[in-house]
């Protein structure tokens, strides 16, 4: 093995992008199962629609908090106004659903006809009473789970201000004090502390769309080691969104949203916590230990807690370890999960991912760094705007045990003998803190366990000629 | 975005949660993928691909999709995308060897004004394969009509090429032989109804020529013309290709649906006449063939006499999906079964006139629409006994509690099932008889446990689509109500709140039912 040194730097490439993902719109999937009193209109064609209807399977049949707003080729002659026509749309949404917010998803079309869907919404939003909030999720600029990053970015714009809602928590934290000291109190501009110690630091809000149990973990690892979670953006409701600005810490979950942290930054002056990012057993605790630092708090229990976690996946340990691993990227979670996988024991070869935010994910950079040279591996080879051609040539050479891929190459791969995983999955597993990396596992020997079993029958080639 | 003007401005909305046909480029992929080495490049979007996906699930694809994308991004949006569209095409010409490349324009690209057919002119110089330009118009055609087009396209193309390499040769086949136009992927049960058609040939004494798109390979369009006719087995594709050749090489077509008995038999009587008359005077006779296979291949005629069927006289369906199977599963429900079918409807919208003039005397009532609201509305306003649609209609019959045979795309994957289950020739009428069958006698267990108590637990006051009514049911009334046997009991509730608005009354209470039943007695 290589001696490797810590300033020796990854190896950035760049292809062509000739990739397979899914449209950025796919975010209103889970985004309106997660903002339960919001509506999403996607303003797009037949092709965004049909795309949500395939993509989003058997939920379209349950009424579904979204809708298109079809634009079809209008009669130039009528000069139908499109202030109007969302008008009308939007009343209709309003008196059959009564949602808290309507988000708009501009697509491709709207940019290229330069739709001003910016400046529609405040009108509108006056008019009908409802907030209206504006995501351009497009496939001309971004990929499949950077469609949350748009929404959040939007939406960061709209959580209140953080002087009034320190008052609100206060209330909130106080509702047992005395009538005269709650009346006191908030009377004083600046942070009380509680009796409990877990106010002792700066409100902490983070941000990425996550499952409810999986962001009450979350916030119940932290709470462990003192820290309150002052707010999620998104929260369960839209009435709910977390207070910003000057003083909040902000730290992400996820490592494509990028735009919201530059939003958050820049727009509303909190403070990033970079951090990697709470995927598996070892990002967890990276994660929770740089927010502890930035509060200069000494984590307590974290190292067992992690230990004890490792401990439990011997099981599936056994069964990755020293194998291969190629990432075709398409869903921006690739530098966690092959860190991760590193520290399993796995070698991976190749990443590849749509967009690389080195400043957003430095931190996660730096920790997979610091795991291939702790676990003796080459660093993988990270591959942005990756080209699906040039990937499968290499699959073909390369023979990883494992290629994690989007469904279009699934198939195909495995009936030339390499086994897959759908990437998607991990999209919409809960993968995140200590409790759910048992989950990452199971997906990822998912094939290796099955194909395991099938090993004795002697099909693993399924196409004629291999070429 | 410099280079780009709006081509209209004028843009109209529809609130939409569901479509019945996709969108044009999906017509066109469906089609170029479906022949052998052929190979199409999308102008569109990233994440446009999502066709690679459908086809890779749905049919279960071990090879990848010959479908790539030459992505618009911001970068082509304000130089233009011919330099990357010609550069996608001759990569793809040196990387996969194809015989052809397909440009598909997309949403994208019919917005933005881009000489396409110029790139298309420009990549094919430099390119080994031929390429060529999908004449499809997103907001013109949809999914159906854009790969009927398509088809007729390629066709054309290599037929014109051929005439022009003056290698074109007319001359027929020795024997009896045909083409089957409009095989191909993603399509319903496309590929048992391709062996049934190939095995029903056969026994024809009929030699099948081409199947194409489905596995078909270019070079070998320009001898279409050596077959003595071509089947249309489904109006939705196919069609413009067989009327082309008809009129440039006086090719006849049959394009009667051999689904159901009856039609089966048409469609051996109408390829019987073609025969005959290529060669000239009578060289087949298929009477004796349709008796024998008609009363003892096929179990559906037997199946039509039997005293199963004789059960299922009368009771009321509602049939929708594409003009096909929705024509010919109508037409086999009221003439082979003794079915009513209260309502038959289809999403061919552009194919309206053939379809009522198919189902007038089969129905009582034709919907042309392609709002699955409206169907789900009449779905639960006629309450029928059971369902022929598509996937659509199957969830609107669980939430109605209705049975629902799948007899047309759209699909899922339980569409595409691994054993042999055509829907055409005489093996198809078994199936539908089966599918038919089946979906009866579910909701018939039903109702009987119904009534002898079975599983009454269930909310029963729900069985309309459209929204909440404004009328409240008092707990005796909902207590009644739900003592009445469940096959009548949403008729009695509909009644009872028709009644009840008539008169302004806004409680339905124990008194308010019993009017209404005498109401409605009278
Ligand atoms: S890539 Fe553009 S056109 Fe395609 S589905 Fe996404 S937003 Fe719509």
């Amino acid at each position: 093995m290589k001696p490797l040194t810590h300033t020796e730097p990854l190896h950035f490439e760049c292809e062509t992008g000739n990739y397979h993902t899914f449209c950025p719109i796919s975010c209103v999937a889970w985004l309106y199962q997660k903002i339960e009193d919001s509506f999403f209109l996607v303003v797009g064609t037949k092709t965004c629609g049909y795309f949500l209807q395939n993509a989003l399977g058997v939920m379209i049949f349950a009424e579904p908090r979204y809708a298109m707003a079809e634009l079809e080729e209008g009669d130039i002659s009528a000069q139908l106004n499109d202030y109007q026509e969302l008008r009308r749309l939007c009343s209709q949404i309003k008196k059959d659903r009564n949602p808290s917010v309507i988000v708009w998803i501009g697509t491709c079309t709207t940019e290229i006809i330069k739709m001003d869907l910016e400046g529609m919404a405040p009108r509108l939003e006056m008019e009908l009473g409802i907030p209206i909030v504006v995501a351009r999720a497009n496939g001309l600029d971004y990929a499949f789970t950077q469609g949350e990053d748009t929404v959040l970015a939007a939406m960061a714009h709209r959580c209140p201000d953080s002087g009034r809602a320190k008052q609100q928590s206060r209330t909130h934290i106080d509702e047992n004090d005395s009538l005269s000291s709650r009346g006191l109190r908030s009377l004083l501009s600046f942070p009380v502390p509680s009796t409990t110690e877990q106010t002792a630091h700066p409100p902490l809000v983070l941000f990425g769309s996550l499952p409810a149990t999986v962001a009450a973990q979350l916030g119940l690892e932290l709470k462990r080691q003192g820290i309150q979670v002052s707010g999620w953006l998104p929260a369960q409701r839209y009435a709910e969104l977390p207070s910003l600005g000057e003083g909040v810490h902000v730290c992400g979950v996820n490592p494509f949203l990028s735009r919201t942290a530059t939003t958050l930054m820049r727009r509303r002056k909190c403070k990033l916590i970079g951090a990697p990012f709470p995927i598996g057993p070892d990002g967890t605790r990276a994660w929770i230990e740089k927010i502890c630092a930035v509060f200069g708090i000494q984590p307590k229990g974290l190292q067992e807690r992690e230990e004890q976690v490792w401990k439990g996946l011997e099981g599936y340990l056994r069964l990755v370890r020293g194998k291969s691993v190629f990432f075709m990227g398409d869903n921006l979670l690739e530098v966690s999960l092959a860190r991760f996988l590193v520290r399993c024991g796995m070698v991976v070869y190749e990443i590849g991912i749509p967009y690389m935010d080195k400043r957003y994910q430095a931190a996660e950079l730096a920790l997979l760094q610091s795991t291939c040279q702790e676990m003796g591996v080459p660093f993988p080879r990270i591959v942005e705007k990756p080209d699906n051609y040039h990937q499968v040539q290499r699959i073909r050479e390369l023979h990883p045990d494992l290629a994690i891929t989007g469904m279009a190459h699934a198939n195909p791969l495995e009936a030339r003998g390499i086994s897959t995983k759908w990437s998607v999955e991990f999209t919409f597993a809960q993968i995140h803190g200590f409790t759910n990396a048992r989950d990452i596992l199971e997906l990822v020997t998912r094939p290796l366990r099955r194909n395991h079993s099938l090993q004795e029958l002697g099909w693993v080639q399924l196409v004629q000629s291999p070429v | 975005m410099g280079t780009y003007k709006i081509q209209s401005r004028g843009v109209f909305m529809k609130l939409a949660y569901w479509m019945y046909a996709g969108p044009a480029h999906i017509g066109t992929l469906r089609v170029a993928s479906s022949f052998k080495n052929v190979h199409a490049i999308m102008h569109a979007p990233l994440g446009d691909d999502y066709f690679n996906v459908m086809r890779s699930m749905l049919e279960r694809e071990r090879d990848f999709t010959p479908v790539t994308a030459s992505i618009v991004d911001r970068h082509v949006l304000a130089r233009g995308s011919q330099e990357k569209v010609v550069e996608n095409i001759t990569r793809k010409d040196k990387e996969e060897r194809p015989d052809l490349i397909v440009l598909t324009p997309t949403c994208t690209s019919s917005i933005l004004q881009e000489d396409l057919q110029n790139f298309v002119d420009r990549a094919s110089m430099g390119a080994d394969c031929d390429v060529i330009l999908a004449d499809v118009n997103h907001y013109r055609v949809n999914e159906l009509q854009a790969a009927d087009r398509t088809l007729e396209q390629v066709v054309r193309h290599y037929l014109e090429k051929a005439k022009r390499q003056g290698c074109l040769d007319l001359r027929k086949t020795e024997k009896p032989s045909a083409n089957i136009l409009g095989i191909f992927t993603l399509g319903f049960h496309n590929q048992h109804d391709c062996r049934e058609l190939r095995r029903l040939l056969k026994e024809l004494g009929v030699e099948t020529h081409q199947v194409i798109p489905e596995g078909g390979s270019v070079s070998q369009l320009q001898f279409l013309p050596n077959a003595w006719f071509n089947i249309v087995p489904y109006r939705e594709v196919g069609l413009m290709a067989a009327e082309y050749l008809e009129k440039e090489f006086g090719m006849p077509y049959v394009s009667t649906t051999p689904m159901g008995v009856v039609d089966t038999a048409h469609c051996i009587r109408e390829i019987q006449s073609i025969i005959n008359s290529q060669a000239g005077h009578e060289i087949v006779n298929y009477q004796s063939y349709i008796d024998q296979q008609t009363r003892f291949v096929s179990q559906a005629a037997w199946f039509s006499r039997s005293i199963d069927c004789q059960n299922l006289t009368g009771k009321r369906a509602v049939v929708f999906g594409d003009a096909t199977h929705a024509a010919s599963m109508t037409k086999i429900l009221s003439r082979e079964m003794g079915i009513q079918v209260v309502c038959a409807g289809t999403y061919c919208k552009h194919d309206a006139g053939w379809f009522r003039e198919q189902v007038a005397s089969f129905c009582d009532q034709v919907l042309i629409t392609d709002d699955h609201t409206e169907v789900g509305d009449l779905i639960a306003k006629v309450e029928p006994a059971a369902i022929f649609g598509t996937q659509m209609e199957r969830h609107i019959g669980k939430r109605l509690d209705i049975p629902c045979g799948v007899i047309s795309a759209p699909v899922h994957i339980q569409n595409f099932p691994l054993g042999y289950r055509p829907f055409l020739g005489y093996e198809g009428t078994n199936q539908i008889a089966d599918l038919v069958y089946n979906s009866f006698t579910l909701g018939m267990e039903d109702h009987l446990l119904e009534i002898f108590g079975g599983h009454d637990t269930k909310e029963v006051i729900t069985k309309s689509l459209s929204t909440d009514t404004d009328l409240r049911w008092s707990a005796e009334g909902q207590a009644e109500l739900s003592r009445i046997p469940g096959f009548v009991r949403s008729k009695i509730k509909r009644n009872t709140e028709k009644f009840a608005r008539q008169n302004n009354l806004n409680e339905i209470t124990v008194e308010v039912m019993y009017a209404a039943k005498e109401a409605f007695t009278q």
